[in-house]
């Protein structure tokens, strides 16, 4: 099963983290800066694969992509297959966030981290990969904007009124 | 609201604390208005954990959300549960979930699947009931759902192989599809038809088919299909292959099939990629398990991953040299992960790899000379990594030599390891570990070849003493090598005189604050002024192998508490014929629901009911603290116990329940060794591990060096075995028995020095001067002197005077601790001189040691007590009432046991 999903910018910052089991915040930032600080060592044009195990225990790996100015990383038990992870991550960050972006950088995911939360929950579910067709993965993407904005709209103005009067 | 959330969210992940908000976040999901329901779905799944205190303000909307019109509310809902439910709430929302495996959506049906599968990660018992729905899903229309379902039945079939062969049919024709394209067009990826369906399968099938020839018959078809088909260019059809690879080398084999996943391999390792290089190593790992030659032809290829910069496929590559290690290429393999060692900072992999050099050594070494050289070095670069086992594995194996019945070849290895020692010293900072063991080797067999004289190798062990002042255990190894090899010169009869520098060592550690450098110190003092008889008797040389055995049914006793009957005292009541005490005992016997340990506890206490003792020396107290426990807590109790039956009985009285205390811990800690005949070693191993992992615990680290060897002798079966393999030996058995007989006198060292020891402590009680629980355990160096003797009578006059005068050594090391007052200095001694005889007229009729430790610790305690107490019947009513009273044996005892045994 998949441990966690985290996206981060060459300087360290995170730009998304999920973890699929739950870790204190402290456990996280810590867990996050151990990632960091074995992917900067790591020269260019080798392998894509760390055994994490000193960071994250036994049983664990990790796997690396370098888009742009960004990490992506996504750590995993031996049930997954490495190669099969390295493509999830080509098909979360270069396929589906390029189409939905068009052009994806860092700030797209900063100013739209819900949505890509969204993406997310749509490929991997309770740690398992459940969607891989990135095709499928907008079409319900879009459809949930699209019904939120509904909803959004008709809910608008009675939700904010409710709200400006209740304070 | 659903930006600030969202900013929540986020500053949250920066690392910021953020829990002001999760109130707002579970309001948000009880809105009509899916955007703000979706944001605080994520926003609660991101924030909370499953035992979070807002989970139950969550679980009604979850419920309702899960019974919505709206798909899209149920899917939010439904990701919630995956994160959110945890094993109480599981029933709340299980029935809803159940419904939504028929929900039209597929994309619901999915998640419903991966929910039920995330309940069964949480608590497979409260599902296993809808474990049929898997099976029914696996039909699913829709493929995705399919898929999806493929999770769950691999989790199940990794816990549970048999009752899912019936799928094997199954999931080779969904997998002949899927390879057929039969699926729609939307599932490939990159030209692949559904990949990821394909390697779960594969993986399935893997599991199913692991030495079943008939399901891995059925298999063998459709994955040479895929082999074939697969298209190597892109990064997820080597996944496919890879997956094939693991898929072929786990299923019974398959000639054909073998000989495309050799292909295959070539193909990775030929490849320029980094992370097909990999695969390819890691494929090779899991093959060579099966055909072993499939590695000759790649060796250049994986020489040349051992050279690659990249340090993931290096770490790759030594694992797989690591599963193809022979003892002919041992020797390669070993030096190139030292080399390897040496290069990286990362501890845990050096640790890592340092273990498998151990390992790889112990197995496959070609000469004992080349195994202590692999030793050094990896001691020498990562010593303070390598498990303690490890080093008194090394001393065992010098000590005991390596099984064969050629002594010139145990001694040349003793005398080159002595030589590599000498020369090691001369570098710096070297690793505790090694340095202990370094010690060790010179105090033993540093003089025994004749080649260094006694004065330059002592002189070298002042020096490591000197140089690495602030390591109490190597101090401590190094006086005692000291010690042994002033001993074994006294022995030989040539003269010894102390170097200077070794004077003012001793000057040192004599007012060291560490009362086990003290004691040690005081040791080498006591053993200097000893005639050569004495010493030899104490410190017999090249012993180390001998075996102590042990008295557990402290038969020694026996006269004594005839004697004491015949006074008129009253006999020893057994545990068991106590009422009350009875269930009690039983209910903590279910606790630790060891059959053996019922044998174990009456076997104790039915030994007295034959002679029906009654009062119990304190000397013969003394002695069940041969073994001291290793807790921390217990010395101190234990020596209370022995302490205050000779003391007045209100005292008893008023200690009683402390004393109780250290009764049961006991009695608990013995009833978790599987056996009476392996619990010698077992406790012994345990004062072994204690004073590995606590060198300040001086009360323990004391019998360190006296059992030394003898605990090489019991580090652990496998390492025995692994040893009797190598060097093909049964050497140990051998010596065991052969030194059987020999042990008949150390018995009567131990209680004889226990003598002066108990009343010291009574002393030391009795003026109630705060002494530190190390302090009392003064007694035990005449322990060391545990030497093979034919007749004991004989040897007992003999020592008479020698341990006599230990003792007085010890009484008076005592007084300089704690700084009492001569004159009642003077009344111990004389307590101690009267015990003594007394003692020694029951040591007469000894035959076996009293090494029953703690079995036999109990049964006396127990009988002093209610013997000393005001009223026998009285005392036993509070023994049975502080029982009840929670004084149960701590149950963290099997851990702790589990921790120092490894």
């Amino acid at each position: 099963m998949i441990k966690a999903v985290m996206v981060m910018n060459t300087q360290g910052k995170p730009r998304l983290a999920k973890f699929f089991d739950y870790l204190p915040v402290e456990k996280q930032q810590e867990l996050i800066r151990r990632v960091f600080g074995v992917l900067c060592s790591r020269p260019e044009n080798v392998s894509n694969f760390i055994e994490a195990e000193s960071i994250f225990g036994p049983d664990s790996r990790l796997v690396y992509n370098h888009f742009a100015t960004l990490y992506f990383v996504v750590v995993f038990d031996s049930s997954e297959n490495q190669l099969a992870m390295l493509d999830l991550i080509q098909l979360l960050g270069q396929q589906t966030l390029e189409r939905c972006f068009k052009n994806v950088c860092e700030l797209d995911i900063v100013f739209n981290y819900s949505k890509i939360h969204t993406i997310l929950d749509e490929i991997i579910l309770g740690g398992q990969v459940l969607e891989t067709r990135s095709t499928e993965i907008m079409r319900a993407v879009e459809e949930i904007s699209k019904l939120e904005a509904a909803t959004n709209a008709i809910s608008f103005i009675p939700k904010s009124a409710s709200s400006w009067l209740s304070r | 609201m659903k930006e600030y959330i969202i900013r929540l969210v986020y500053v949250e992940m920066l690392g910021h604390d953020a829990s002001f908000g999760y109130i707002h976040a579970v309001k948000m999901i009880h809105d009509d208005s899916l955007l703000v329901k979706r944001t605080g779905y994520l926003a609660v799944t991101l924030f909370l954990n499953e035992d979070h205190d807002l989970i139950i303000l969550i679980v009604n909307t979850i419920q309702k959300d899960l019974k919505s019109d709206n798909y899209l509310v149920v899917c939010a809902a439904l990701n919630a549960v995956c994160k959110l439910i945890n094993e109480e709430t599981i029933p709340a929302v299980l029935p809803q979930i159940v419904e939504l495996l028929a929900h039209p959506k597929e994309a619901v049906r999915k998640k419903a699947i991966m929910a039920l599968h995330r309940f069964y990660q949480k608590s497979s018992s409260s599902v296993s009931h809808l474990v049929s729905n898997f099976r029914k899903r696996l039909c699913d229309n829709d493929p995705g759902v399919m898929g999806a379902t493929l999770c769950p039945l691999f989790d199940l079939i990794t816990n549970d192989v048999n009752s899912y062969k019936d799928l094997v049919i199954s999931f080779v024709s969904i997998l002949k599809q899927v390879a057929e394209r039969r699926l729609p067009k939307a599932y490939d990826y990159h030209q692949m038809p559904a990949p990821f369906i394909q390697i779960k399968l594969l993986k399935i099938l893997a599991l199913l088919g692991s030495s079943d020839k008939q399901a891995s018959e059925n298999m063998y078809t459709v994955v040479g299909d895929i082999f074939r088909k697969c298209d190597s260019s892109s990064n997820i059809g080597n996944a496919v292959l890879y997956e094939c690879i693991c898929c072929v080398s786990s299923i019974y084999p398959n000639h054909k099939l073998l000989e495309s996943a050799a292909d295959a391999i070539s193909r990775f390792l030929k490849s320029d990629s980094h992370n097909l290089k990999y695969m390819g190593i890691d494929a090779l790992g899991r093959l060579i398990k099966i055909s072993p030659e499939i590695a000759e032809q790649h060796q250049l290829a994986v020489i040349d991953c051992l050279e690659d910069p990249d340090d993931t496929l290096k770490r790759k590559t030594f694992e797989l040299l690591y599963k193809m290690t022979k003892s002919t290429n041992v020797e390669v393999i070993v030096d190139r992960m030292i080399d390897y060692m040496n290069s990286i900072n990362d501890n845990h992999y050096k640790t890592e790899i340092a273990s498998r050099c151990v390992e790889l050594a112990e197995q496959f070494a070609p000469s004992n000379q080349w195994f202590i050289q692999t030793m050094n070095k990896v001691f020498e670069h990562a010593g303070d990594l390598v498990n303690i086992k490890v080093a008194h594995n090394l001393m065992r194996l010098i000590a005991e030599g390596f099984g064969e019945d050629d002594d010139t070849a145990d001694s040349q290895l003793r005398s080159s390891a002595v030589e590599s020692y000498l020369h090691i010293l001369g570098e710096p900072k070297l690793p505790s570990v090694f340095l202990q063991v370094i010690c060790w080797v010179l105090g033993e067999y540093g003089t025994a070849d004749g080649k260094y004289s006694a004065s330059y190798i002592t002189g070298k062990l002042c020096d490591v003493a000197e140089a690495y002042s602030n390591d109490e255990t190597v101090k401590a190894y190094a006086v005692t090598a000291l010690m042994k090899i002033y001993a074994f010169e006294i022995a030989a009869g040539r003269k010894v005189d102390m170097l200077p520098e070794c004077h003012s060592l001793m000057e040192e550690f004599l007012a060291s604050h560490s009362t086990d450098l003290q004691q040690r110190a005081y040791e080498l003092q006591a053993v200097i002024g000893l005639d050569a008889h004495a010493v030899e008797s104490i410190l017999p040389s090249d012993a180390s192998c001998e075996d102590i055995e042990v008295d557990k049914a402290l038969s020694f006793l026996n006269d004594y508490i005839q004697e004491s009957i015949e006074k008129g005292a009253q006999p020893y009541i057994p545990e068991s014929e106590r009422t009350g005490m009875l269930n009690i005992s039983n209910f903590r016997n279910q606790d630790h629901h060891e059959a053996s340990s019922h044998g174990l506890r009456f076997e104790a206490y039915e030994l007295p009911k034959q002679t029906v003792q009654a009062r119990i020396p304190p000397a013969s107290l003394a002695s069940t603290e041969l073994v001291p426990v290793p807790e921390a807590m217990y010395p101190r109790e234990s020596y209370q116990t022995t302490t205050v039956p000779s003391v007045s009985s209100d005292a008893a009285s008023t200690e009683l329940k402390l004393r109780l205390d250290g009764v049961q811990k006991r009695w608990g800690r013995q009833t978790h060794f599987p056996s009476t005949s392996t619990s010698n070693s077992t406790s012994l191993k345990t004062v072994n591990g204690i004073t590995q992992v606590d060198g300040s615990n001086t009360a323990n680290s004391r019998t360190r060096e006296t059992y030394d060897s003898r605990k090489q002798v019991e580090i652990s079966p496998e390492k025995q075995k692994l040893a009797a393999s190598l060097f093909g030996g049964p050497s140990k058995t051998e010596k065991k028995s052969a030194t059987g007989h020999k042990s008949s006198k150390p018995s009567s060292h131990m209680v004889k020095s226990h003598a002066p020891k108990s009343s010291m402590e009574v002393a030391s009680e009795k003026t109630s001067v705060q002494q530190p629980p190390d302090l009392l355990d003064f007694g035990e160096p005449t322990v060391k002197s545990t030497a093979p003797s034919l007749d004991p009578f004989k040897d007992l006059e003999g020592l008479l005077e020698p341990t006599t005068q230990v003792s007085s050594a010890v009484n008076h090391s005592s007084t300089a601790a704690v700084t009492k007052s001569p004159d009642i200095m003077g009344l111990y001694t004389e307590t101690t001189a009267g015990a003594h005889h007394k003692d020694s007229d029951i040591l007469s009729g000894l035959s076996k040691p009293p090494m029953t430790n703690m079995v036999g610790g109990t049964t006396t305690m127990q009988v002093a007590q209610s013997s000393k107490g005001p009223n026998l019947k009285d005392s036993l009513e509070k023994d049975a009432l502080v029982r009840q009273i929670g004084v149960t044996p701590s149950s963290q005892n099997p851990n702790l046991f589990k921790d120092i045994l490894g």
